[in-house]
């Protein structure tokens, strides 16, 4: 099993102070807009960007989000191993407010489908943007593309794409494994 | 994630520890699901589920309705007092016809003590055991002790006692197995009619005396007096039964430590307990009936994912 590092600590750094500026475009002072980290990887990603919008940026209300998909999953009952939940922390309606997903890694497309249903058992959004750390390309089962990305990669099927946090393991690292 | 180690609910008996950490760890999830403005998730959409009544029940059958509509599985009900039961048709062929239209699980209430298992063992399709006669009532000590969980921080250790019919309760031996397997000290309370022969055999404290009984617990479970159970009189009459095993305010003021009042219902306001009692901030009794939703969601949707595509 070989494993070749894609982003260093300080790559990453620079991507997600990248992103946060390009939210920050698009959202100014983050009034009507929430981010939503989709669990149980996305959760990070949200937190972090959360961190320097609010440290950084000075923007004072940045609403954060998590949001479990497990229950609204199309492959129940069709994996071999059986489906973890994870906690969702929604503490706000989302009717009509701009909701930003984040996740760490674009893959097939299927989770952003399911996130898509399970946001709407909280209200109805005024839109919705998708934000990812890594963009795996050629790799869509579904029409589902990021509006915010930090780095696009080729990856082909067998290989897969691992993002390390400081926070979990210990160090900001995206790696390439191929088996 | 681990994975139940059955796959039908027929009793507590059948379970182990791990079993029932995974159930209420997957029931929080669904605790959070059913407080959402949209307290609905898409997983069961492919399965399909058979409520057989075999006997009367409200609650239980409401309970088990919603938790499956919840999961988008699809419901099928049936009671027995509208069937062709009344018909002379035996156990197996009514379960069989109704497997015959594709069902994939069965929640079963029964007068007969063991008719989930029998029929675990002659259709095939995942069981779950909603009450058989006065032997098992699986999802009530589930929700009984996930109650006293959420009320308590945890089981283990906690001094349980379960007050009044034990002898005619299939809730009585569910929640012993169930607080036993998870630590909690039990004990039994109630008239000596009332209280099975040898149920210290179970590794139960056994108590007369209701006074002594609550000075001892956490958590006391009110049990009803079943009289449509009963072919004989075990007391002398419910005024009696009242003074002796219910439980009013000033019984309860009496005591140096507040405890947790539980009872599954129906009620009989004015037998087991008092009506200011059900209402006080000691008792979890509408909880109990808000938490065997989430219950009920976790054991379904666990049983489901074993069930092969």
């Amino acid at each position: 099993m070989g494993q070749k590092m894609l982003l260093n600590a300080t790559e990453v750094n620079i991507i997600l102070h990248r992103l946060a500026c390009q939210l920050i475009e698009k959202h100014t002072d983050f009034a009507n807009t929430v981010l939503i980290g989709i669990q149980p990887r996305g959760k990070f990603l949200a937190e972090r960007l959360t961190k320097i919008l609010k440290e950084d940026y000075k923007i004072k209300h940045v609403k954060l989000g998590l949001l479990d998909i497990t229950f609204f999953r199309d492959d129940f009952r069709r994996g071999e191993k059986p489906l973890e939940a994870n906690t969702t922390e929604i503490n706000f309606l989302v009717e009509d407010k701009n909701i930003v997903f984040i996740d760490d890694v674009l893959y097939t497309g299927r989770s952003i489908r399911s996130a898509l249903t399970a946001i709407q058992s909280f209200g109805r959004p005024k839109e919705i943007e998708l934000l990812t750390l890594i963009d795996r390309r050629f790799s869509r089962h579904l029409p589902i593309q990021p509006d915010y990305r930090g780095r696009q990669v080729d990856a082909i099927n067998n290989e897969k794409v691992k993002v390390n946090w400081l926070e979990n393991e210990g160090e900001d690292a995206v790696y390439l494994i191929s088996n | 994630m681990s994975e139940l180690s059955v796959n039908h609910l027929l009793g507590i008996k059948y379970l182990n520890k791990k079993d029932i950490e995974l159930i209420f760890e997957t029931a929080d999830h669904f605790k959070e699901v059913i407080n959402r403005p949209i307290k609905k998730v898409p997983s069961l959409r492919d399965i399909t589920i058979a409520n057989l009544f075999f006997e009367n029940s409200t609650r239980t059958k409401l309970s088990f309705e919603l938790a499956e509509k919840r999961l988008s599985a699809d419901v099928i009900n049936f009671s027995a007092s509208q069937s062709s039961v009344k018909k002379g048709e035996t156990l197996i062929d009514t379960v069989n016809n109704i497997l015959s239209m594709k069902v994939d699980m069965v929640v079963m209430r029964h007068p007969n003590p063991g008719a989930s298992v029998f029929l675990s063992q002659h259709v095939d399709a995942s069981i779950i055991n909603a009450g058989d006669g006065a032997h098992e009532h699986p999802t009530q000590a589930l929700l009984d002790s996930y109650s006293i969980r959420e009320r308590l921080g945890e089981v283990k250790g906690k001094n349980v006692v379960i007050v009044g019919d034990i002898l005619h309760s299939r809730v009585a031996l569910s929640n012993i197995y169930a607080l036993k397997l998870q630590g909690a000290n039990v004990m039994v309370c109630g008239p000596k009619t009332l209280l099975p022969k040898h149920i210290d055999k179970l590794g139960v404290k056994v108590e007369t005396n209701l006074q002594k009984a609550l000075n001892w617990c956490d958590v006391a479970n009110m049990l009803r007096v079943q009289n449509e159970r009963m072919d004989i009189s075990y007391f002398p009459s419910t005024r009696e039964y009242t003074q002796q095993f219910g439980v009013n305010k000033a019984l309860l003021d009496s005591l140096d430590k507040e405890i947790t009042i539980m009872h599954p219902g129906p009620i009989n306001r004015g037998v087991e307990i008092t009506s200011d009692v059900a209402d006080s901030k000691q008792a979890i009794i509408l909880d109990q009936v808000q938490n065997g939703v989430a219950v009920r969601m976790a054991v379904i949707y666990l049983l489901a994912s074993k069930i092969k595509q």
